[in-house]
């Protein structure tokens, strides 16, 4: 079973414990007002669909009830870290290498 | 303090209260099961629970918590208690407090005070689950037959705490002691929870204390 590591309650729990809550950092548009129907219309339904790394938002549902941000690889289904709401990835696909980050908190068991 | 209206949500003592296990009639069942039962089961009926939220990084909102309460805010996945209530933490910023059936006002006007004007909230929930306690020797086999949480001694000691996945719905598991485990369960839930550890229990015999 896969287990995933949450930022709030600091321990691997199992993944029937989460829900996936789509794409993470979209911003609301600050002036909702000022948008274009494109611009508001890209904020609301349109998300990205990557092969490979994405950063996306999860809950623990049965657990502590708080939203966090992962960092999974759409291909295998690797985690490769998870960090609370408001940090930023440490795995951006850029530069940094994945194979450093996997020895971090979000390592498969 | 705040302008919120504080008033008492519990009837007096003469109204007619069910707890959420009413219907299975507990009290008929004492002392009926296999002797020497590995589990036994007891519902802490019509105790008062509030639920506390806070910022939990802030001294003054945890000093306030333990001038009221004389128990410090607990941390991540633990309960703490005295011998009348226990706090136990839910989240980053949520916390639950346990206390004697009709004390809930009086604990709540105390916490208000000296929490004065920080931004918090505290809320009844009494009517809304409720604890039941699981002694004896196999209580811990019954667990691990329910969730896929570990529960073995090295990862869940005296004092721990946690929400997590149990059969097919959802309940937070607190060990209080050696074999001592307590089920916070929600009232819609009660039956199914009922007719569940009668089930998980069954191998080892289940006997019920009022």
């Amino acid at each position: 079973m896969l287990h995933i590591f949450c930022p709030h309650c600091g321990e691997l729990r199992s993944e029937e414990e989460f829900h996936a809550a789509g794409q993470a950092h979209i911003p609301r548009p600050l002036e909702p007002n000022a948008c274009s129907d494109e611009e508001w219309g890209d904020y609301m339904f349109f998300r990205d669909n990557p092969r490979g790394l994405h950063h996306e938002l999860w809950i623990h549902a049965a657990g502590c009830r708080q939203y966090f941000n992962a960092t999974r690889d759409t291909v295998t289904y690797e985690i490769l870290e998870t960090y609370p709401i408001g940090a930023k990835p440490q795995v951006t696909g850029k530069g940094a290498s994945p194979q450093l980050a996997v020895s971090g908190q979000g390592e498969k068991v | 303090m705040s302008a919120i209206n504080v008033y008492q949500q519990r009837p007096g003592n003469d109204a007619h209260a069910e707890s959420p296990l009413h219907h299975a009639d507990l009290p008929s069942l004492v002392g009926k099961g296999r002797k020497n039962a590995g589990v036994t089961l007891r519902e802490k009926a019509f105790l008062g629970h509030l639920t506390l939220r806070g910022d939990g990084r802030d001294p003054a909102f945890a000093g306030a918590v333990f001038k009221a309460l004389g128990l410090e805010l607990p941390v991540a996945l633990t309960v703490v208690a005295n011998d009348e209530m226990s706090l136990q933490w839910l989240g980053p910023d949520e916390w639950l407090l346990i206390v004697p059936g009709g004390q809930e006002l009086s604990v709540e006007q105390k916490l208000r005070e000296a929490l004065g004007d920080l931004h918090i909230q505290i809320v009844n929930v009494s009517g809304g689950q409720t604890l039941l306690q699981l002694t004896g020797p196999n209580v811990r086999e019954v667990l691990m037959k329910s969730t896929s949480y570990d529960v073995h001694p090295n990862n869940f000691p005296v004092g721990k705490a946690v929400g997590t996945v149990f059969a097919k719905s959802q309940l937070v598991i607190r060990r209080t002691g050696e074999d001592t485990w307590e089920l916070l369960i929600r009232r819609s839930f009660s039956d199914y929870w009922w007719l569940w550890l009668q089930d998980a229990s069954a191998e080892f015999g289940l006997s019920i204390e009022a």
